[in-house]
């Protein structure tokens, strides 16, 4: 997932529909607002700015501290795990306290590291909203929200994997983890075979945002999906 | 048993999951983004689970056509309104300014 967006377009909110051909070739996704819940954010924000509640700044600031929050920092996690059997230990017994390690925090929810074995696959939903690890991996995908994924995945996970290319034997339990907003899951893949003596930081390019959600295991070390 | 809530959808039937990647639009960062600040110290207006609750109170009808941050816009201005930081009127006359402005400006182009 890509995260190259550059927010100093937007120091002046109040003119940041006025130049839609400057933003050159790195933001796709920057458009004039056609919907009327896009009217009514740029509306909500002006009118809080104006009232002093919050200022501009602040929303760039927030907007830019979760463009870095990217799954790349789930994946450190993983990759030290994978190489380092006393901290492995620490993350799955306190999920919180093993990410505080890294430099991550959940603050005010719970963390649970479910680990990934030959006999057992979890995978992560929220049937009821979008409850994910966001500070961990950052925003949660659209297919994570969407009610395919919400209504299926509990009651035909095997279906769902295989939507994402996931073949798993029969002979492994699949186990559904359903989110809540003060619990959050964090999926630990399997160390993909042939990685022996491999970096944390060349195996950290194998956990993937999905093999941390369950749709999908670890790359293996052709970076091809395992 | 009570009826369920058009949010607590799981089990029930559905299509395939459409797995592309979207990157996240910046409309999208900025309801985000304004939903925290609202949320989180030191303003905590309100709580995550009353935001919830007011996501889950849309009607069943727009819960389901709207997109994920467009329930969370929609979710916004019912805290905000709710909470008495700013009233209905004020969002409805600041809406009509911001249209009609990027409408004008449309024109401009």
């Amino acid at each position: 997932m890509s995260h190259d967006h550059d927010h100093d377009h937007d120091h002046d909110h109040h003119h940041d529909h006025d130049h839609p051909h400057d933003h050159g070739p790195f933001q796709p996704d920057i458009k004039e607002p056609t919907e009327e819940w896009e009217f009514l954010e740029i509306a909500m924000r002006e009118l809080l700015i104006q009232k002093g509640i919050i200022t501009a700044r602040e929303v760039e600031d927030m907007i830019e501290e979760w463009d870095g929050k990217v799954p790349e920092n789930g994946a450190r996690v993983v990759a030290r795990a994978w190489t380092d059997a006393a901290y492995k230990a620490r993350l799955l017994a306190d999920g919180n306290a093993g990410v505080q390690e890294m430099g991550m925090d959940l603050p005010g929810l719970k963390l649970v590291v479910l680990e990934n074995t030959p006999k057992v696959h979890h995978m992560i939903v929220c049937t009821l909203c979008s409850c994910y690890p966001r500070t961990i991996l950052g925003l949660p995908p659209l297919w994570y929200k969407s009610r395919a994924y919400r209504t299926r995945t509990v009651r035909e996970p095997r279906a769902v994997l295989a939507e994402f290319g996931t073949e798993l034997p029969d002979s492994v339990e699949v186990r559904v983890v359903d989110s809540t907003a003060d619990c959050r899951y964090l999926v630990l893949p399997m160390r993909p075979e042939g990685t022996d003596g491999w970096s944390t930081d060349e195996l950290a390019r194998l956990a993937t945002r999905d093999s941390m959600i369950g749709t999908a295991q670890a790359l293996n070390p052709e970076g091809a999906r395992g | 048993m009570a009826e369920r809530g058009v949010h607590d959808m799981g089990g029930e039937a559905g299509g395939p999951v459409d797995n592309h990647e979207h990157v996240p639009t910046l409309s999208e960062r900025r309801v985000d983004a304004l939903m925290q600040l609202m949320r989180a110290n030191p303003r905590s207006y309100w709580v995550v689970d009353e935001m919830r609750r007011t996501i889950e109170s849309l009607t069943p009808g727009h819960y389901n056509a709207a997109g994920y941050y467009e329930k969370w816009a929609y979710a916004l201005r019912g805290l905000l309104i709710e909470k008495g930081v700013v009233t209905e009127a004020e969002i409805d006359a600041k809406l009509a300014e911001v249209k009609s402005r990027v409408a004008e400006q449309s024109e401009k182009c």
